[in-house]
């Protein structure tokens, strides 16, 4: 049920028709971080105010909403965020990726492959890649424009030089269709090769510094590199305990006081998924918990 | 080949400026510069504080834009280039050593990483032969290959010159703009430094546009003199001409060390 103090989506249509041309301009121009003027939402920056607006202007009644936060659905800022768009949109809400029309997120793709049609949305802290190495916007900006993009390998080279490999893990450049350089915001490396040739529209919203950028479908990104020091989308090496799963992203659990871990998919949706489907890890135990309402 | 004979051999100056003019407001930064400088030459600017000397590098690197007069590099007119081409000549054919090596180096990294950024932005994707030409470069300009991942700020003053220096001639530019490089080092610092900076404009044939206020070291190192007074060029010729027989006043009482500079 919509609550009628609000617009549809909660902003305004004006406001939304100068985020949904922020938009289709970061489509006609992959990588490239488009102003836009963020307006202020019922929520803190940082819980991804950004995101929230590039999801409020994307929204039709028809969709079907999921939010996720490090891959989990049921963390305070995911479900705030969904309780956020049933209020103001009525829209319907799922935990299922294949059932989401949009899926916002905070630092994860999911695990199960987005179709065509999907739409993507990332909340984004920094949007600017090169900000680590160049305070100055005017000259960064000036960077994009003439793609000068040494730095960001100097940033790889101290890497490399410190810790004898690319020590980056989270938020790791990549170069869009050969021309910009892209914050994918802070997915874990692992998720790159999942922005290139996606079928999804990925779209990054940054709330407290103004920017809008965009993916098309199918548009390659590549993770920047050293030939002789090659991109590599590592993970923890552990099979999810839960399901069992080899080629998803895990987090590490502490279990106990005495040393005890465990790795489970930080996809949770795909890990039940896996698990409905009678996939088991070594520790997945059902019944105790299964039982329970 | 001898200095002469490679002014023989080309038929074109690398650089020619004509009729160069930057004011700030009423006052004259620089007016009605015109000279011609040849491939593997060493063009010394002297003059004293607030002369102009400094308005004059930026405006030939491309770091001012002049109000009137022209600068062709190569043949090229460089103030009709677009901002792009510009800047990729600014880190290719030419390079910016600053008197201030804070102001030409990045300090929050490592020595390798400021002498391979060039390289980086030109290409440069196999770390392994980034790393190398580091070392070499630093070797050439005599700071320890162990220092290779230590910053710039754990550097003394002479040193983090040189580092500078080798950041800038790593990718074999053929112009060097130099704003007072040895100003600001002890005495004995700057002798050492002059040496280096000499046996690599002649090693290299460099081609360098050097300002300095110190008659020193541009009698080591340059083949020939502008003297600047007040924006405008009052005197210019061969080095020792100039400096052992000058002919404008103000020359003289430059040269006697009257002025103080
Ligand atoms: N940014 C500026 N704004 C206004 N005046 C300037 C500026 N930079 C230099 N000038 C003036 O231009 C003249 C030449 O200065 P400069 O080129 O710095 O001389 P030099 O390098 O020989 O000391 C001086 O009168 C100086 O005060
Ligand atoms: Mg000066």
């Amino acid at each position: 049920m919509t609550d009628q103090a609000y617009n549809f989506a909660y902003l305004d249509e004006q406001t939304k028709r100068m985020i949904r041309r922020a938009i289709l301009k970061g489509i006609a121009v992959p990588g490239y971080q488009v102003p836009f003027a963020s307006r202020e939402m019922p929520m803190p920056y940082g819980w991804g105010t950004g995101g929230v607006q590039v999801t409020a202007a994307c929204l039709v009644p028809e969709d079907r909403l999921k939010v996720i936060d490090q891959g989990a659905d049921d963390t305070t800022n995911a479900v705030s965020i969904r309780k956020f768009f049933q209020r103001t949109a009525g829209v319907e809400v799922t935990e299922a990726t294949a059932a989401a029309t949009l899926i916002q997120t905070r630092h994860r793709i999911p695990e199960t492959p987005l179709t065509r049609g999907q739409i993507l949305v990332y909340q984004v802290p920094i949007p600017e890649p090169l900000r680590f190495l160049e305070p100055r916007e005017t000259e960064t900006r000036k960077m994009h424009e003439l793609e000068e993009y040494g730095l960001m390998h100097v940033k790889l080279y101290e890497d490399i030089a410190r810790h004898g490999q690319i020590a980056t893990s989270y938020d790791y450049p990549v170069k869009v269709e050969g021309r910009y350089v892209m914050a994918p915001s802070p997915i874990p490396k692992f998720d790159n090769p999942k922005l290139s040739g996606n079928p999804a529209i990925q779209l990054f919203g940054a709330g407290r510094e103004q920017r809008i950028y965009a993916l098309p479908p199918y548009t390659s990104a590549v993770s920047l590199d050293f030939d002789d020091h090659p991109f590599q989308a590592s993970k923890a090496p552990h099979h999810c305990d839960l399901c069992g799963a080899k080629n998803s992203y895990l987090d590490e659990v502490i279990t106990d006081d005495h040393g005890g871990r465990m790795f489970v998919c930080s996809d949770t949706d795909y890990c039940a998924g896996r698990r409905a489907a009678g996939q088991k890890g070594r520790l997945w135990s059902p019944e105790p918990q299964e039982a329970a309402p | 080949m001898t200095l002469m004979e490679t002014m023989v051999a080309t038929d074109r100056p690398l650089l020619k400026v004509e009729g160069l003019t930057k004011g700030y407001g009423p006052r004259i930064g620089c007016a009605g510069v015109t000279f011609d400088l040849w491939p593997g030459e060493v063009l010394g600017i002297v003059g004293e504080s607030g002369s102009g000397k400094s308005t004059l590098l930026s405006c030939l690197a491309g770091h001012l834009r002049p109000d009137l007069g022209s600068i062709h590099y190569d043949g090229r007119d460089v103030l009709a280039m677009g901002e792009t081409e510009r800047r990729c000549l600014g880190r290719t054919d030419w390079a910016y050593v600053h008197q201030n090596p804070r102001d030409g180096l990045r300090m929050g990294v490592s020595a390798g990483g400021n002498v391979g950024e060039r390289l980086m932005a030109i290409g440069a994707r196999h770390y392994g032969e980034i790393r190398g030409k580091a070392v070499a470069w630093m070797d050439r300009v005599e700071i320890a290959a162990d220092r290779v991942d230590d910053r710039p700020s754990a550097f003394s003053g002479g040193m983090q010159q040189r580092l500078q220096i080798a950041r800038n001639l790593v990718t074999s530019p053929r112009l060097v703009f130099m704003d007072e490089p040895t100003g600001g080092l002890d005495v004995s610092v700057q002798a050492r430094l002059l040496d280096l900076m000499r046996g690599l404009v002649r090693d290299l044939g460099l081609s360098v546009v050097i300002v300095t206020h110190d008659l020193a070291v541009v009698r080591l190192l340059a083949h020939r003199l502008m003297v600047m007074k007040s924006g405008h060029v009052v005197e210019q010729g061969l080095t020792d001409q100039v400096l052992d027989d000058p002919q404008h006043s103000y020359t003289q009482l430059l040269v006697s060390s009257v002025l103080q500079v």
